[in-house]
């Protein structure tokens, strides 16, 4: 008889899988009531490098054409092709889908990488103008990715609501910052391995697992998080991460639809740019 | 240079009617506040007292939403967009044929030249009603989906730097998505709202769906919390925006936010100098500098500056100071004594972090409120009048040497309204554009506005835009 080989999670934060600094794991168990797993309990400090590590690579990722994001996005759909197993054995164990149902999540997901990798080169078609002003002014208004955006997911289903989340927020050359469900977090990790090896650069996604009331304050209360996509939190905690994130005017949203362009063209701003014209 | 003399050329006060005392405007009718408390407004040029102004309290607030609330339900809501587009049609025309009296009535009320009343505020507050007219019956094509719909009541608190324009960029764009509106026009600046009011009597506009209530911050307060209220419009400073965006933090009311700016107006080695000249003194004296999206920290190139800084001072002499009621006049009064003593702090912890101050010889009047076009030289990054928002004819200057470094300087606040870029070359200006982390960018030219082009700050700058298709997400439901 062998002995199966259990997977350590950690955290991905910048391109690496670290353990969180502070040392502390908790407990998760399976559908069944059995010990899953000991997912990171992240800190504060993880959050912080998080940001950093997102700050930093903004730049090159929102520079980066929207042909060349979309083929990333692409990719990344075609790596879980090829891990359909695992995201299904983890399903199952989290959830306690049938394997049957759970497969038809992970392509469910699988589709939405495609969906908005096609998006990347068209958001901006679609969000953009230009604006017939009275004068001799040539005058547009184009979309530009917000920054770094921090993504609360809900968590049934989770691997699909992981998905639909992420996809937007980066397709538009954003970079984020995934707080991973507190109960379900083993597709998160599993997806950043997915992210580590289909060209997506360090820092563009990092995602974090641990207790989500802590979470929601620090994310609050960052001044370097520029928008928040709280479709997973309650309704005390989607209030505490407005009313901390007013301090440097956050952009929060919730979403119902997985597959909606509001959930790039929100995390974009609008830049209109005036030049005369004449010789 | 100085040898032109102007004969005085003023307009008249005749043409405006003013009234001694202004109830609030709620479900069509002017009524007396339940309080019966008044406040009054002054013409800031003067210190004159213009009239009496009702002064709202939480019991009339609740009378302005209820008559919002029960316009949106039984009327507003109801009526095609089309009926609804031709009453702002209508509103855009009686504006276009009172925009004489507009002009006037602001200037008196407001301080700014008859100049910029009658040839920027009234005209572009018109084209607003007009523009967003068209967009009544043409909402699916908004890019909200195929059915968007509005929010109810919209709550709307405009400042005083631009009254009957950022009363336009409020009421038209939540008319024509469906909304009814509480309006709350600034404490010192009540007039031409109330003057609008009479146009919507004009329009015939059904009871209910424009209420004007007049007060101050604690009436605003007020109104945004006000539970009957479904979206919050405000235009104003970014610390009272923030205090907004906590209070309604654990509601479901929306907000549109255009808050505070700090632009940088850049002017690169290549710039066409003289235009770029015209276009610092309208970026920073344009209405006092009372303007959100002033060019309040011209960056120039180093190799350059004391050609610009000559051409500059020697322009800057030219302007005329006073009464904005002369034709002539390029700069008028301050708005109030509280936005004066904000601008006196500012300007002199210029003086005391030592950057140097200079200011044209110019006669200031005896009565009202008065501040000289100034600018600062030697300016740095660390010093408050290159970081906070004066909102006044206060100029500081810093250089660069690169690109890179215009940049990194220009994007180093937390606010990102607006910006300028002055260059002849193409690639330089979209290479520039592109980095800027500011919503309207001017290239060449500064302070340009139109209904069509989306208004709106980046960061700490606020939320959403105003005008063009964009300006009407704010007032239609979508998926968040």
């Amino acid at each position: 008889m062998r002995i199966d080989v259990m997977k350590t999670y950690k955290l991905f934060i910048n391109g690496s899988f670290p353990r969180s600094e502070s040392g502390r794991v908790y407990e998760i168990l399976d559908a069944k009531g059995k010990f899953l797993a000991n997912p990171c309990n992240g800190s504060r400090k993880d959050l912080r490098e998080s940001v950093v590590a997102a700050r930093a690579a903004h730049s090159g990722w929102s520079s980066a054409t929207a042909f060349n994001r979309g083929q990333i996005l692409y990719r990344v759909a075609e790596i879980m092709q090829g891990r359909i197993d695992q995201f299904v054995a983890e399903l199952v164990a989290q959830e306690g889908l049938t394997p049957a149902a759970a497969k038809i999540q992970v392509q469910s997901a699988i589709d939405t990488w495609v969906w908005y990798a096609g998006w990347c080169d068209k958001i901006d078609s679609i969000s953009g103008s230009t604006n017939p002003v009275s004068g001799p002014f040539y005058n547009f208004s184009i979309p530009e990715s917000l920054g770094v955006v921090a993504i609360f997911a809900d968590s049934k289903p989770s691997l699909l609501n992981l998905v639909s989340a992420l996809a937007p927020v980066i397709a538009t050359g954003n970079t984020a910052i995934l707080i991973a469900s507190q109960k379900y977090p083993l597709c998160a990790i599993t997806l950043a391995e997915c992210l580590a090896t289909s060209d997506v650069p360090a820092g563009v996604v990092n995602i974090l697992t641990g207790k989500l009331d802590q979470f929601v304050t620090w994310v609050g209360s960052h001044m370097e998080i520029d928008g928040v996509d709280a479709t997973g939190l309650g309704s005390k905690d989607l209030a505490e991460v407005k009313e901390l994130g007013s301090e440097n005017l956050k952009r929060i949203y919730v979403f119902n639809d997985s597959k909606s362009t509001k959930r790039m063209s929100n995390f974009m701003e609008i830049k209109t740019v005036w030049h005369p014209i004449g010789i | 240079m100085n040898n032109f003399e102007y004969a005085p050329a003023p307009e008249s006060a005749a043409l405006v009617d003013i009234k001694s005392e202004y109830g609030l405007f709620i479900n069509g009718k002017f009524v007396a506040p339940k309080s019966g408390k008044t406040f009054t407004s002054i013409n800031p040029a003067t210190e004159e007292v213009l009239a009496k102004i009702a002064y709202a309290e939480l019991a009339d607030v609740n009378l302005a939403v209820t008559a919002a609330r029960n316009a949106f339900t039984k009327t507003w809501s109801k009526m095609p967009g089309a009926e609804r587009g031709k009453y702002l049609f209508r509103i855009a025309r009686i504006l276009q044929e009172r925009s004489r009296e507009f002009a006037v009535l602001e200037t008196l009320d407001n301080g700014k030249p008859i100049r910029e009343t009658r040839d920027t505020d009234i005209p572009l507050a018109a084209a607003h009603f007009f523009y967003h007219a068209g967009w009544a019956d043409k909402l699916s094509y908004a890019g909200q989906g195929n059915n968007p719909k509005p929010y109810g009541v919209a709550a709307q608190i405009i400042p005083w730097n631009f009254p009957m324009l950022m009363l336009a960029w409020k009421i038209a764009p939540a008319l024509a998505t469906g909304n009814t509106v509480v309006l709350k026009p600034a404490e010192t600046t009540p007039l031409t709202a109330l003057l609008f009011a009479e146009v919507c009597q004009q329009a015939g506009l059904p009871a209910g769906v424009v209420n004007i209530i007049t007060g101050d911050g604690t009436t605003g307060s007020h109104l945004v919390n006000h539970p009957g209220v479904d979206k919050v419009a405000f235009t104003g400073s970014t610390g009272v925006g923030k205090a907004i965006a906590k209070a309604i933090a654990g509601t479901k009311k929306s907000a549109t936010l255009e808050l505070g700016g700090k632009g940088a107006n850049i002017v690169f080695e290549d710039a066409p100098i003289d235009e770029a000249v015209e276009g610092i003194v309208n970026g920073i004296f344009f209405n006092q500098g009372h303007v959100c999206c002033a060019g309040s920290r011209l960056l120039v190139q180093e190799n350059i500056q004391d050609e610009l800084l000559e051409k500059l001072k020697n322009r800057i002499s030219l302007i005329r100071v006073g009464n904005p009621m002369d034709k002539n006049t390029d700069l008028g009064a301050i708005n109030s004594s509280a936005q004066l003593a904000r601008i006196k702090e500012l300007a002199d912890s210029g003086d005391i972090e030592g950057a140097m101050r200079w200011s044209p010889n110019c006669i200031l009047p005896k009565s009202g409120f008065w501040y000289p076009p100034t600018i600062f030289t030697g300016v740095s990054q660390s010093h408050r009048i290159a970081r906070e928002e004066i909102f006044g004819p206060v100029l500081s200057v810093l250089t660069f040497r690169t690109p890179a470094e215009a940049i990194e300087k220009a994007n180093n606040s937390p606010y990102g309204l607006s910006a300028g870029i002055w260059s002849d070359k193409g690639s330089r200006i979209l290479w520039t554009a592109e980095r800027l982390r500011a919503g309207v960018i001017w290239a060449n030219t500064f302070n340009k506005f139109d209904p069509a082009s989306p208004f709106g700050g980046y960061k700490e700058s606020g939320w959403g835009r105003e005008g063009g298709r964009h300006g009407l997400a704010g007032y239609l439901k979508g998926d968040n």
